[in-house]
């Protein structure tokens, strides 16, 4: 391994001017993705500046019934509190779909949405990739891509964003809070995390030495009953082959509101508003939902051996909106 | 001592469990050692070619760097029968991921810097590494592992298969499965002026003192092997290239050296599962009574050596049919070597054949178990000769009653529960029970207590104590009065941990050993043992040349409940259950880890394992856990496993068959016939992904 010398910042504003200053600088969260990256040569950085000491570790209810939910929370501890398991449930679930219990203690909100692609060919260094080298080429395309993208493609790369937590936060119009060299900034998630186009090795929308500072969850009330189902070969510990984080408003019968995204189907998560908007005041019926995924997935572009992404997340879709129908209609029969 | 409650049979935890979970117990790179260098290898990032230039100005202008070993400078080797362990002495290049440089410094971090700087060129040609069943280079091997035929016929399958009026004619294949224990290949290795010390973590520390010997042209004596503790090896812990690497870096920088294998550079060196092409052919009459089976098998090699993978050795013994035929072919490809993993042949084999007959009961519309039971022979049908002892119709027997198997409704599909789902399926299981020659020598000392020693290896399989246990028994007193040491060149040779034949043949030895001493005791010394104590050694040469004619085999039958999520294909097993027949148990503890621990294994290949080949870069696109699925706890719901008391006297004086293969044999079978049986859907080729069963909505 390359050797990295390491700082720990005294405050945001000496974090974020030490990263800017220092070309090969990186942000030291949870670790639980970078130092693989740094074990495998993928990253290379020559200072570490471990932002985990800064106090961006706490949840706070803001007054319009939002969370704010500092970047450096563990995902465990946003996991397990009970404001998120009774607001927003698809929150917490998302979590615990997510790694493993060891490494949910050790991650945090900012790098798990900063996580770099799980791609075969991006993780190893003898084999090409646009990502990691700006026109080496893709080696994935014609390789071995069962796990990747079938929406929002480039030739340039087809890898996917492995987060399960950014694919809810999507569904919930989440604002992400980042300090930059020139100040703070407000960036919606859907923003922040880009689409691969012809410059795959840009991932986020922030200029360089941005740090991720706290994440906004706007207040959505009948996400109270909402969730994230996520299909994968191994029952724990794997990542998402297809999952959606949904929730739905309905009056009587007819969805009067819904939001809907898609996890590892694109380089960020896919946020479903074609399907959104095909819903609204349809009846809430698996004819309705099944239509709406259909809608959305008509741009689906699979590559030779990902073509199942596309049944695969319409059919979680349709059981996903079903059963949050269900519950919907238990919680109102429900008479304590 | 009438009194005396046998130790043999019961459930000891291992002897060596409080060392390991306290940290205590050191493996092969944990001995302090001082002055020690580290050594990384560099693996090719070519297929096939020849290296033309090795620069290791960077790696070498690096702090801490010692010295890069590649062909041009390493110390000499003489080869020793297997090409993969003479390392670095030639520019030309098999397969990606073959070693061709060591960077050796002072620290792990340096020397792994330094192996990502070493620069190397390459001239290089076209490859070729796909298996198909029509490649042009598939041949017939003069024999399969180990030394059993290629090819078998007996009666006249073509003509016995034409006329029956049923037949089933499947292929079906398995892909690329690593074994992934969870200690890597690790060496600490010392040259002591001309004599070499190793801890090294392996299946058979004698095996590679004469490996070492031969490639450094040392007497073996010189050579001292320590392999106290192993973390795992499910067969690629046999003699592999890392203790050679880490013995020529320990000469060339004349220090002791540590060397420990990366999970990913694992992928490519130490040998996994050839993928395999099955094609089964099974005739019969409308009850399902066998008239004539076909089994031909397709597996692959490297360019660097041939390893013809076992595969249709597995129906051989069987099941009746009085025409059959297996054939095996091979195909030499610019691939890493294959090698052995838990139940080499007979587990991919047993997946095709246990299906088969699956598919064969269905098409007769005979239940499963009854189809197996229907097909049992009197004698071994390839060999004609009887077996030692035959239970597996004993075992499907209890194997139905225990998992509740009676009034099954055979129609696929029509099982739910909720979303998903639900089915059974079973397989049958058979795997060799073998005995190799081992020595072992015993002490009694004038205090009442007993030391034996032997060569033996335990590789986290509880071997120590199961031969403990033996000595106790044999010996006639407590065990907490026997002192047993195992793991060292020092003690008197044994065969390798593999094969499932460690407590067969190595409690032969320790057997006979204890009996000698005993009759030393009481016929030399007149029931007591003398100040200086008593010392015998024995080997099982005569004896084991000795053994009658039989066939020997353990048993099984495994049983499967899975759910199908029909929305995603998702597949989990609710429960597993086998029942075994293989001689005397000698610790129902370790016995059953082990049992249970090949069923999981197995069921990790119905559903998750597979080595995904790139063939434009030629080199497996997973190599690391977080891509290459091994199942987990959350896999399985109920997992049991149960043996008959079996008591076989034609095996060993231990009476014991193995256990550490048959669980992984028909696990895979059992798990696509109750998906089968779940959605209607056929699986026959592994592993059983959402995405195989996505589009078959029921």
């Amino acid at each position: 391994m390359r050797a990295f010398r390491y700082h720990r910042p005294r405050d945001i504003a000496e974090a974020v001017a030490v990263v800017a200053a220092e070309p090969d600088a990186t942000y030291l969260g949870g670790g639980t993705n970078l130092v693989d990256l740094m074990k495998l040569g993928v990253a290379r950085p020559g200072l570490l500046v471990d932002v985990t000491r800064l106090p961006l570790d706490t949840i706070g209810t803001l007054p319009d019934g939002g969370l704010r939910i500092g970047a450096t929370v563990r995902n465990s501890d946003l996991a397990a509190d009970l404001t998120v398991r009774r607001d927003f449930p698809m929150l917490a679930r998302a979590l615990l779909a997510g790694a493993s219990g060891q490494l949910r203690n050790m991650a945090t909100v900012g790098g798990n949405l900063l996580q770099r692609t799980r791609c075969l060919y991006f993780q190893d260094v003898t084999k090409p990739c646009n990502k990691r080298e700006p026109g080496a080429g893709c080696a994935a395309r014609e390789g071995q891509h069962r796990d990747l993208a079938i929406l929002g493609t480039s030739d340039a790369c087809v890898a996917t964003h492995p987060s399960d937590l950014a694919v809810a936060l999507a569904a919930l119009d989440a604002v992400v809070e980042v300090q930059e060299p020139a100040g703070p900034r407000d960036i919606p998630l859907a923003e922040l995390l880009r689409l691969p186009g012809d410059e795959p090795d840009r991932e986020t929308t922030m200029v360089r030495g941005g740090l991720v500072t706290a994440v906004r969850v706007p207040p959505l009330p009948y996400a109270r009953v909402s969730t994230y189902r996520k299909a994968r070969d191994r029952a724990s510990f794997a990542f998402a082959a297809g999952s959606v984080a949904a929730a739905v408003g309905l009056d009587d019968g007819t969805v009067r509101d819904v939001r809907l995204a898609f996890g590892a189907v694109a380089h960020r998560p896919w946020r479903a508003y074609v399907a959104e908007d095909a819903l609204r005041g349809q009846p809430a019926t698996p004819e309705s939902f099944g239509r709406a995924a259909d809608a959305e997935l008509a741009a689906a572009q699979p590559l030779r051996d990902n073509g199942f992404k596309v049944p695969l997340v319409r059919n979680l879709t349709v059981a996903t909106l079903t059963d949050l129908v269900d519950s919907h209609r238990r919680a109102a029969a429900w008479v304590p | 001592m009438g009194t005396l409650t046998r130790a043999v049979g019961q459930a000891h935890a291992r002897l060596d469990g409080p060392d390991k979970v306290r940290g205590a117990a050191r493996y092969s790179v944990e001995y302090p050692v001082e002055n020690v260098a580290y050594a990384w290898p560099v693996p090719s990032t070519v297929v096939k070619g020849r290296i033309t230039r090795v620069d290791t100005r960077a790696a070498l202008a690096e702090p801490g760097v010692l010295a890069v070993l590649s062909y041009e400078n390493a110390p000499r080797l003489t080869p020793a029968g297997d090409p993969e362990l003479f390392v670095l002495q030639e520019p030309a290049v098999a397969y990606r991921g073959q070693i061709v440089a060591l960077a050796v410094a002072g620290s792990l971090e340096a020397a792994r810097e330094a192996a990502g700087l070493v620069r190397l060129e390459y001239d290089t040609w076209p490859h070729d590494t796909v298996l198909t069943e029509n490649h042009p280079g598939l041949y017939q091997p003069s024999h399969v592992n180990p030394s059993l035929p290629t090819d078998t016929e007996i009666g006249n399958f073509d003509a016995g298969y034409a006329a029956a009026p049923v037949r089933v004619d499947a292929t079906y294949r398995t892909p690329a499965e690593h074994n992934n224990p969870m200690e890597p290949h690790a060496s600490t290795v010392q040259w002591q002026g001309d004599r070499l010390v190793v801890h090294d973590a392996n299946q058979g520390p004698g095996q590679v003192q004469a490996g070492l010997a031969t490639l450094f042209g040392l007497p073996p004596e010189r050579v001292r092997v320590i392999t106290e503790h192993v973390g795992g090896g499910f067969g690629c812990k046999t003699m592999r290239c890392c203790v050679v690497l880490a013995a020529l870096a320990a000469r060339h920088v004349d220090r002791p050296v540590r060397l420990a294998l990366t999970r990913q550079q694992m992928f490519g060196v130490v040998g996994y599962r050839t993928p395999t092409i099955q094609r089964i052919r099974l005739g019969a009459d409308p009850t399902g009574r066998l008239t004539a089976s076909c089994h031909d098998a397709i597996s692959q090699s490297s360019m660097l050596k041939e390893f013809a993978e076992q595969t249709a050795v597995y129906g051989r013994p069987l099941y009746a049919a009085p025409h059959r035929r297996t054939t095996h072919r091979l195909a030499r490809l610019d691939v890493p070597s294959p090698a052995w993993m838990r139940a080499p042949g007979q587990c991919p084999g047993s997946f095709a054949v246990e299906s088969a007959m699956d598919e064969l009961a269905v098409t007769c519309g005979v239940d499963p178990v009854e189809l197996r039971i229907r097909n049992e022979p009197a004698t071994d049908p390839e060999e004609g000769t009887p077996y030692s002892s035959r239970n597996l119709v004993a075992c499907l027997r209890e194997g139905a009653h225990r998992f509740g198997w009676a009034d099954r409704d055979r129609t696929p599909a029509v099982r739910r529960a909720g979303r998903c789902l639900l089915g059974t399926g079973v397989a049958g299981s058979i795997y060799p029970a073998r005995s190799l020659v081992s020595s072992a020598s015993a002490y009694a000392g004038p205090d009442g207590a007993f030391l034996v020693q032997i060569n033996a290896v335990d590789i986290g399989t509880g071997a120590r104590t199961a031969l403990w246990q033996i000595a106790a028994d044999e010996l006639g007193v407590p065990p907490d009065r026997v002192m047993i040491r195992v793991g060292d060149t020092g003690l008197p040779e044994a065969s390798l941990a593999g094969g499932s034949t460690g407590t067969a043949s190595w409690g032969w030895a320790v057997a006979k050993v204890c009996r000698e001493i005993r009759v030393q005791i009481d016929d030399v010394h007149g029931g007591s043992v003398p100040a200086g104590g008593v010392h015998a050694q024995v080997d099982t040469t005569a004896d084991i040349q000795a053994q009658q004619t039989f066939s020997r085999y353990a048993f099984g039958a495994q049983f499967a409940e899975v759910r199908v999520d029909v929305d995603t294909g998702e597949v989990r097993v609710d429960r597993l259950l086998g029942v075994f027949a293989a001689g005397r148990i000698v610790n129902a503890l370790t016995a059953r880890s082990q049992l249970i621990g090949g069923m999981t294994m197995g069921m990790s290949m119905a559903l998750l394992e597979e080595g995904l080949w790139d063939p434009r870069s030629g080199d497996w696109a997973n190599h690391d856990l977080a891509t290459y699925h091994v199942a987990g706890c959350a896999d399985i719901e109920q997992i049991e496993a149960y043996w008959l008391d079996e008591d076989d006297p034609h095996l060993n004086p231990a009476g014991v068959k193995g256990i550490g293969e048959i669980g992984i044999v028909g696990t895979a079978a059992a798990i696509t016939n109750a998906v089968y049986h779940a959605t209607g859907v056929r699986v026959r080729d592994l592993p059983v992904r959402l995405d195989r069963l996505l589009g078959h909505r029921a």
